[in-house]
């Protein structure tokens, strides 16, 4: 049936064995030595060393995968509650008329990151879920220090310069989150759609600094 | 006879057969491009007369039904057949957007945009915007009426922003479902030319409540006749795409049946216009000093008059 073939003959000192496992790709010193006997500290400086390299790419976007390949969920879990933390005692005459409260701020931005993932994987991008998500989180850090400097910048008082302080320290870290965020997201979109990704990150940002912005202590 | 056998149906043998049969005969492989019947057939409907569109809008609707029926084939439990929803590009979502804001007399915004492929993109995240200009422009609004007021201290009025997303939200679906309803069951009774899916609808008032985005903004300028000039020329606006995608729907109708539904639909837009400018924007002239109750670690306590 194969006619090409039939003058190859198997030899019979070819060795027909070896390892039939793949390789997969994980960055492993520990493949010596499991991971349970090594020290606690060892194990939480890795995490914490690979959340403050996420942290680093970040504040100096480069076309690097660290963020994407490497994910978790620790460094977005770290800035969402300490930004929530920090929104907290916002003014408020009746519970009604304050700044958004804890939850409310936990779940714009987790909610919001969850969105924002579905709809850029329903318009056909290929990122997987939980990198986008990394991504999204991690770019809340900008605005995370936007918030610490607009809280410093209220204890010296909150009149019309420390308004614009503020204004301007908010509107260039919402830039620079955008803008980290869709370095590294807008690649895996298709061509023709990156718009329509790019636009819902715009708006998750914005909403992000405008409750910044309208913080106002007690 | 030879002219007997060629006149004869002769069945083919697979192309696999025939090939390892004469291995160096040329192949040619044609792919079919699925998404071309769709186009073209969009391209027919556009140049219409009213009559010619009244009766291609019939075939329209059955060969639309048949393709939509290809398209949407996954189940309902995979991605995949969400992702149908989401099938547009930019500069489609920017079109939609422009046909509803500069209605053309006489053509239909389904007919002309959205037939060929209704998508969710379009209403949910212009809801989603929606929802935030108004809050902030609310905000922002009352903030720069109370500026000078001693007595004013600023909030950020956050649980307006759920207030206001769970208006335009059950607005923008629960109309549509409503609607929707009342078409099928008045085609269940008088044949109708034009019939619409759920989808469809949910996209008409999706993409018409866009003009209200800019509204939302302009009306932070705190002068109450340009708010309600605002009002009324958004709504003429919008409203005119509402009208003109349904009334081919219930024209056929009986009259009062029809000029009612037209005139709810309408009525709905209005309210819903009216309802956010008077809950989200405090009333420019309207605002007397309220009396104030100093305490004595410096804040005040005043009472809002809306």
């Amino acid at each position: 049936m194969f006619p090409g073939l039939a003058d190859v003959s198997i030899s019979q000192d070819i060795p027909v064995e070896g390892e039939i496992t793949v390789p997969v790709g994980s960055h492993s010193p520990d493949e010596d030595y499991s991971t349970l006997d090594e020290p606690v500290r060892d194990t939480i400086m890795r995490d914490l060393k690979a959340v403050g390299k996420k942290f680093v790419h970040v504040m100096y976007p480069r076309k690097s995968s660290a963020l994407l390949r490497d994910w978790d969920l620790w460094g977005p879990l770290v800035l969402c509650v300490s930004l929530a933390l920090m929104l907290q005692g916002g003014s408020a005459d009746s519970k009604d008329d304050g700044g958004p409260q804890f939850a409310e701020v936990f779940v714009i931005i987790w909610f919001g990151a969850v969105v924002i993932t579905l709809n850029s994987k329903l318009l056909g991008g290929t990122i997987s879920f939980f990198q986008s998500l990394c991504v999204l989180g991690y770019c809340v850090l900008p605005l995370t220090v936007a918030m610490l400097v607009c809280r410093l910048v209220l204890l010296a008082g909150a009149g019309t310069i420390s308004f614009i302080i503020r204004l301007i320290v908010v509107v260039a870290m919402f830039g620079w989150s955008t803008l980290a965020s869709t370095a590294f997201l807008a690649d895996s979109q298709p061509p023709n759609r990156k718009a329509l990704v790019v636009y819902p990150i715009f708006l998750f940002y914005f909403v992000i600094s405008w409750m910044i912005l309208t913080f106002t202590p007690q | 006879m030879a002219a007997a056998d060629d006149l004869k149906f002769q069945e083919f043998d697979d192309a696999a057969n025939l090939l390892a049969a004469n291995p160096d005969a040329t192949t040619i492989s044609i792919d079919e491009p699925v998404e071309i019947p769709k186009n073209q057939h969009s391209r027919q409907q556009e140049p219409g007369r009213e009559e010619d569109d009244e009766l291609l809008g019939t075939d329209d609707s059955d060969k639309t039904e048949l393709l939509a029926g290809q398209k949407k084939s996954a189940p309902f439990w995979t991605f995949e057949y969400y992702q149908t929803f989401f099938d547009v590009d930019t500069y489609q979502v920017l079109d939609r957007i422009k046909g509803s804001v500069f209605p053309v007399p006489g053509k239909n915004f389904v007919r002309l945009y959205i037939r060929s492929n209704p998508d969710l993109y379009g209403p949910f995240w212009i809801c989603a915007t929606l929802v935030f200009t108004i809050a902030v422009s609310g905000n922002l609004s009352n903030f720069f009426i109370h500026l000078g007021k001693p007595t004013y201290h600023y909030v950020p009025e956050f649980r307006k922003v759920s207030i206001a997303a769970t208006t335009i939200y059950a607005y923008a679906w629960l109309v549509p479902l409503a609607l929707w309803g009342f078409l099928m069951w008045r085609n269940s009774k008088v044949m109708n030319i034009v019939s619409y899916s759920f989808l469809e609808i949910v996209c008409v008032y999706g993409y018409s409540l866009f003009i209200y985005i800019p509204t939302a903004i302009l009306w932070i300028i705190p002068q109450k006749v340009v708010r309600w000039v605002l009002v009324v020329f958004s709504l003429c606006l919008s409203g005119s795409v509402l009208v003109m995608t349904f009334w081919p729907a219930v024209r056929d109708d009986n009259r009062r049946i029809a000029l009612a539904t037209v005139g709810t639909i309408l009525l709905l837009h209005a309210l819903l216009a009216v309802g956010c400018l008077a809950y989200f924007f405090d009333a420019p002239e309207l605002d007397f000093p309220a009396p104030i109750i100093p305490a004595h670690n410096g804040t005040t306590v005043t009472t809002k008059s809306h």
